[in-house]
């Protein structure tokens, strides 16, 4: 198939026969920069505990873009490319910090801007002893950095470029934000970021966040340390296609299990598996009202927000080609976590993250699909689990927000 | 001899020490790694930019010997990777002090990681900020900080560094 012919969605594939080529093809990738990345979502950036006093600012990226997030001196969150309005120099140098004037100057000409983005200072405006300078007519409100709409949605910090965008609230759906908010209920404490480098499309990640078949199959820390959870209920929550959550609860028999990893030694469901030696990995405190222990929500394109026991972290998901995207994990705890609280969240983070024991391998299975797909671009994936529609379900058994996720895309992408 | 002097014979005692611990690594004794901390120890890995602002988080975290005993088990078992292997280059070994028979000592290293592809990448770049005591005359870690320079880790990361 040419490229061409690619931006037509083939006859031979629906939401649950996925072309491969869309993993790995130039055109597609710069059309989802412009359309997704660019386009009507909303892309987490920062938490507001991020920047705590004016002038505190962040860099990151949406999509491939690099954005900067500043508080201001009004106290205001403010958000712009980092790129500047000159000659298209990097503005911000910096990952993170306090500009203590709460100003932002480009190295190169030293055109200053103010934390929302607005030039405010250019060297030589009126040229040096009558010489050069700028028209008279060159107005500095026409300068500024290209800006982001941003919105704080219970201590998160969302941004888009396009004004089209709904509310933060309608973009997620009504289950979407119901977990949101049961998780950031209050003031969160940051604990630290670890980065992560896939070469891997980040459509093969996004499909493994939507993915509850593959958990107890690819992630084997659980079975072999004889943690039993097949006992497990939870269920498959959809809103707009392609965002969804999915959640578990642990029921009694998993909870007896627990007691024992506490207690003694890991009891032993089968032979042939270990005990762990330390079970205070996972000695956790109950913390919410429901006996929710796991969810998994992504909110399309490019955030997954997390609780998996008493971890909490946004993971961003920032494409850097059509073949690999970065994964930048934020850890946090709340404000008024008790220590032992706190450190039960520091000793539970060896199961998440790049050396997570129960989620290393997602790294690994997004590499998997894309060295396997390069030639066969035409054929296409087989997404059957459950049926073949995009509805919520309240079951683990499903594969609906996969083809949830191929259903909304190819609105957005307009194939 | 005083407990607390740093003399040539302690620190290549340490040397030893370090570039034991990178074989037992890079020669796949997993199984023995664990045997060079203290039963009640502190082994992270964290990224050099969570350290520097003070934020806990790390991407390895084992506070007794039983919790890096699980780490090679599930290595071994649970975790699924490609096979790849490390080789670690570690220099400029510095004591910082010997306090109570405490030895602070910090050192550079960078890990070269080879896949099944025949590729060698530099994997991971940094220092180890080490707390060594003596036990039963062989020297231990009692705390191993792993500070990590190279914060973008490429895939994932299962074995210790």
């Amino acid at each position: 198939m040419t490229s061409s012919n690619r931006m037509q969605w083939p006859a031979n594939a629906d939401h649950t026969a996925v072309p491969y080529y869309l993993f790995n093809d130039q055109d597609i990738y710069n059309r989802e920069q412009d359309k997704i990345y660019n386009g009507p979502a909303w892309h987490f950036i920062a938490l507001e505990a991020e920047l705590p006093q004016p002038g505190s600012f962040k860099s990151t990226y949406i999509g491939d873009t690099p954005v900067v997030v500043t508080r201001g001196q009004d106290n205001e969150i403010y958000a712009w490319v980092n790129r500047c309005a000159h000659r298209g120099a990097e503005v911000c140098r910096h990952r993170h910090g306090v500009s203590e004037d709460g100003t932002f100057t480009c190295v190169y000409h030293q055109w200053a801007y103010d934390a929302k983005g607005d030039l405010r200072g250019v060297p030589f405006q009126r040229g040096l002893a009558g010489k050069g300078g700028y028209p008279k007519d060159f107005d500095k409100t026409q300068h500024g950095l290209r800006k982001v709409r941003v919105v704080n949605y219970c201590g998160a910090i969302f941004g888009t470029f396009s004004d089209e965008t709904p509310d933060i609230e309608t973009y997620m759906g009504e289950d979407i934000s119901f977990h949101f908010k049961r998780i950031m209920n209050r003031p969160v404490e940051v604990l630290g970021t670890t980065r992560q480098y896939i070469k891997g499309n980040w459509k093969f990640y996004s499909e493994n966040t939507k993915d509850p078949y593959h958990a107890s199959l690819l992630h084997l820390f659980h079975a072999t340390f004889g943690i039993y959870r097949s006992s497990q209920e939870g269920a498959t929550l959809i809103n707009n296609d392609v965002h969804s959550v999915l959640w578990v609860i642990n029921s009694k028999e998993d909870e007896t299990a627990l007691e024992h990893a506490k207690k003694d030694k890991l009891r032993t469901y089968q032979a042939g598996t270990y005990t762990l030696n330390d079970p205070s990995l996972l000695a956790g405190q109950k913390e919410f009202d429901d006996d929710i222990t796991l969810v998994i929500l992504s909110l399309f394109p490019s955030l997954v927000l997390q609780q998996i026991q008493n971890t909490l972290a946004f993971r961003q998901i920032l494409p850097k080609g059509k073949d690999e995207f970065e994964l930048v994990w934020t850890y946090f705890g709340y404000a008024d976590d008790s220590e032992e609280l706190r450190n039960i969240r520091l000793k539970q983070f060896n199961l998440i993250g790049p050396g997570g024991l129960i989620s290393m391998e997602d790294g690994e299975s997004t590499e998997l699909c894309q060295k396997a797909i390069v030639q066969d671009g035409d054929y296409t994936s087989v997404i059957l689990m459950s049926g073949s529609d995009t509805k919520s379900e309240g079951h683990l058994v499903t594969e609906s927000a996969i083809r949830g996720l191929w259903k909304g895309y190819r609105k957005m992408m307009d194939l | 001899m005083p407990v607390n002097t740093i003399t040539q014979e302690l620190k290549n005692e340490v040397e030893d020490l370090l570039s034991r611990y990178a074989q037992c690594i890079d020669d796949d004794e997993l199984e023995s790694w664990p045997g060079f901390f203290t039963d009640s120890c502190l082994y992270r890995v964290i990224p050099r930019e969570n350290e520097e602002v003070g934020l806990p988080t790390a991407v390895m975290w084992g506070d007794s010997k039983g919790m890096l005993e699980d780490r090679i088990v599930a290595l071994r078992h649970a975790n699924v990777y490609q096979v790849q292997w490390y080789r670690h280059i570690i220099s400029n070994t510095c004591i910082l002090s010997v306090e109570d028979g405490v030895i602070c000592a910090q050192t550079n290293y960078a890990v070269f990681k080879t896949c099944n592809d025949g590729e060698s990448t530099v994997y991971n770049v940094g220092r180890y900020k080490d707390l060594i005591v003596r036990e039963d005359g062989v020297l231990k870690f009692k705390e191993r900080s792993v500070i990590f320079d190279t914060h973008k880790i490429t895939t994932l990361m299962v074995i210790p560094i």
